[in-house]
């Protein structure tokens, strides 16, 4: 009970902070004509090509004891942070990263500068067309960025096997649990566990897709 | 071009946008009221001079200077954002924001701008465009010609300036444009607000224009007041069959019996079909250069109702050898007849010489 909690709570956070993080990135990707456009474009996909145990080996040296982030976390006293549900967090963020912004920044692409200058001639200042205009013709876009990260974050593993552990009530989310009782033998409890996730994800996925038909409706 | 009356032409739009291929380079005056339409082929820069006076676009070299406001002076360093410019725009195609129904989309502006009246400034909009009926409705439940209708009513219920129009009717189908011209013909009529309207249309330059300008390769052509400038045959605005003359008239008198009515114009009256407009009422008149032919006299026992008595000013060679399109003036007008170059030399007319008229056809124009 207690992984499956923690895999909520870990898959809602991500998700919930991936849309605020995801939403001006992908923004200024759909619009800038900076040079830095590309570089910033292929760093952000990276998480998709790496394999998570990369992601994880470097994320477990950067926050470890003698990393950067791992030094300057010990020196704000937080300890490092690595094997907390904090460093699991982090790496969530950058592991779905991709798969939040990519949706949002097609959603922008495709809208096209036209609303926005429609807006501006009738008066509205850039942010207020943003939040007024953008926005909201985007929402399909942020959906799906939602249902991908969510999906993403619940499925993880090697991350979470890299930085994490296996710690109960911190860092053991569903998938390590269902690891560690194959390891013992206990195939009963994984087989519980693996059908509770699978009819789990499967009804995430269904209210959202369903959520995102009758926005579709309102926005064809 | 002549030096601009500065009395009463009120906005200046002075651009230079390189471009590929050619220059932007224009210096308009443009008169404070009335529909100015920037008239030329697709690429010829007018969209571009739309954005820039919107401020959509930066000019390199510019200065928008609307009545007493600077919008932008680069000499400067003068340059607002759009949505600080009080002007409203409607865009080629549809522009109406899919997420908001009608009345939403209505109330956008109106929402962002600080003036007087803002209740009666929509209704009157609502009104004048005639939509209260889609008020409730979703943009992607309208047909073309609604779409362009609310989105003109949006663009004025921030009490713009100036409206900027650029091809709004090129979308849509020709039934659907003779839908909305009437609304448009209604906005000049009736409103105060001076509109910039970009076409490569003949048939809404002829039917809307007060004043043209017109634009080729970036550069401006010719430019003046619609009666001179479309008669003009050193820079033929129009082409082919669409060459002819527009004239400023009104409703004069009703012939019941026989349904027809004549208007009056500055240098004689006109005999048309009674479309029922009332006595006085302000028309234009469209006289195609086809449908006139030059005669040496005054005729007689002809079924064709309408002759006028002119002076001819020039005679230039049309686009076939074998026509000639002959400048005649009436009064204080001008026409233009095509004839041809054998018919005009048997009657041995020259430049100068009285003349006869006869006209087969008078388009009424609101």
């Amino acid at each position: 009970m207690q992984a499956i909690r923690l895999t909520l709570q870990l898959a809602t956070a991500t998700t919930l902070l991936l849309l605020l993080l995801a939403t001006p990135l992908a923004w200024w990707l759909a619009s800038t004509r900076s040079r830095w456009r590309a570089p910033v474009s292929a760093l952000v996909t990276l998480p998709l090509v790496l394999p998570p145990t990369v992601l994880g080996f470097y994320l477990l040296v950067l926050m470890g004891p003698d990393g950067a982030v791992g030094r300057l976390t010990t020196a704000l006293g937080w300890g490092t942070l690595n094997f907390s549900f904090t460093g699991l967090l982090i790496g969530s963020l950058i592991f779905s990263l991709p798969f939040a912004v990519q949706p949002i920044q097609h959603a922008f692409e495709a809208i096209g500068p036209r609303p926005m200058e429609v807006a501006a001639t009738l008066r509205a200042r850039p942010l207020d067309a943003f939040f007024s205009v953008a926005l909201p013709l985007a929402r399909p876009g942020l959906l799906t960025a939602a249902i991908l990260s969510f999906a993403h974050t619940v499925g993880e593993f090697g991350v979470v096997l890299m930085i994490g552990g296996n710690i109960p009530g911190q860092t053991r989310v569903v998938s390590m649990q269902i690891y560690s009782h194959v390891e013992a033998g206990e195939f009963t409890q994984a087989h519980v566990l693996s059908a509770g996730m699978v009819v789990l994800s499967f009804g995430v996925l269904l209210a959202l897709a369903l959520m995102k038909r009758r926005v579709g409706r309102v926005m064809p | 071009m002549s030096a601009p009356d500065v009395a009463d032409l009120h906005h200046r739009v002075r651009l230079r946008v390189p471009r590929a291929g050619f220059a932007l380079d224009v210096d308009l005056a443009l008169p404070a009221r009335g529909i100015t339409v920037l008239f030329g082929a697709s690429g010829s820069g007018k969209t571009t001079v739309l954005r820039c006076v919107a401020g959509l676009e930066r000019a390199q070299e510019g200065l928008v200077q609307i009545g007493d406001e600077v919008w932008q002076d680069e000499t400067r360093g003068i340059f607002l954002p759009t949505w600080r410019r009080p002007l409203g725009y409607v865009f080629q195609e549809a522009s109406l924001f899919e997420h908001l129904d009608v009345q939403a989309n209505l109330q956008f502006g109106l929402k962002r701008t600080r003036v007087h009246g803002a209740a009666q400034t929509l209704s009157a909009a609502i009104a004048l465009l005639g939509i209260e009926k889609l008020l409730p409705r979703q943009p992607a439940q309208l047909s073309g010609g609604e779409r362009q209708r609310v989105a003109i009513a949006r663009a004025l219920t921030t009490q713009p300036r100036l409206l900027l129009l650029d091809e709004p009717l090129a979308a849509l189908d020709a039934a659907r444009k003779q839908e909305i011209l009437p609304w448009l013909e209604r906005l000049r009529d009736e409103l105060h607000t001076p509109m910039l309207y970009v076409t490569h249309s003949a048939d809404e330059l002829v039917r809307l224009a007060d004043h043209v300008v017109l634009l080729d390769q970036g550069r401006v052509v010719s430019a003046g007041p619609s009666a001179q400038t479309l008669s003009s045959l050193s820079h033929p605005v129009l082409q082919g069959e669409d060459v002819g003359a527009v004239l400023a008239a009104h409703i004069a008198e009703h012939d019941s019996r026989w349904h027809l009515c004549r208007a009056r114009f500055d240098g004689g009256s006109l005999w048309m079909r009674d479309s029922g407009l009332p006595v006085g009422q302000a028309v234009r008149l469209r006289v195609l250069a086809r449908d006139v032919s030059v005669l040496s006299q005054a005729p007689r026992d002809t079924s064709i109702q309408n002759h006028l008595p002119c002076t001819i000013d020039e005679i230039v060679p049309d686009q076939h050898p074998s026509q000639l399109l002959v400048q005649c003036r009436v009064g204080g007008s001008v026409l233009l007849a095509r004839v041809t170059a054998r018919a005009l030399h048997s009657l041995g007319l020259r430049a100068g010489d009285a003349a006869w008229l006869q006209l087969k056809s008078v388009a009424l124009l609101r």
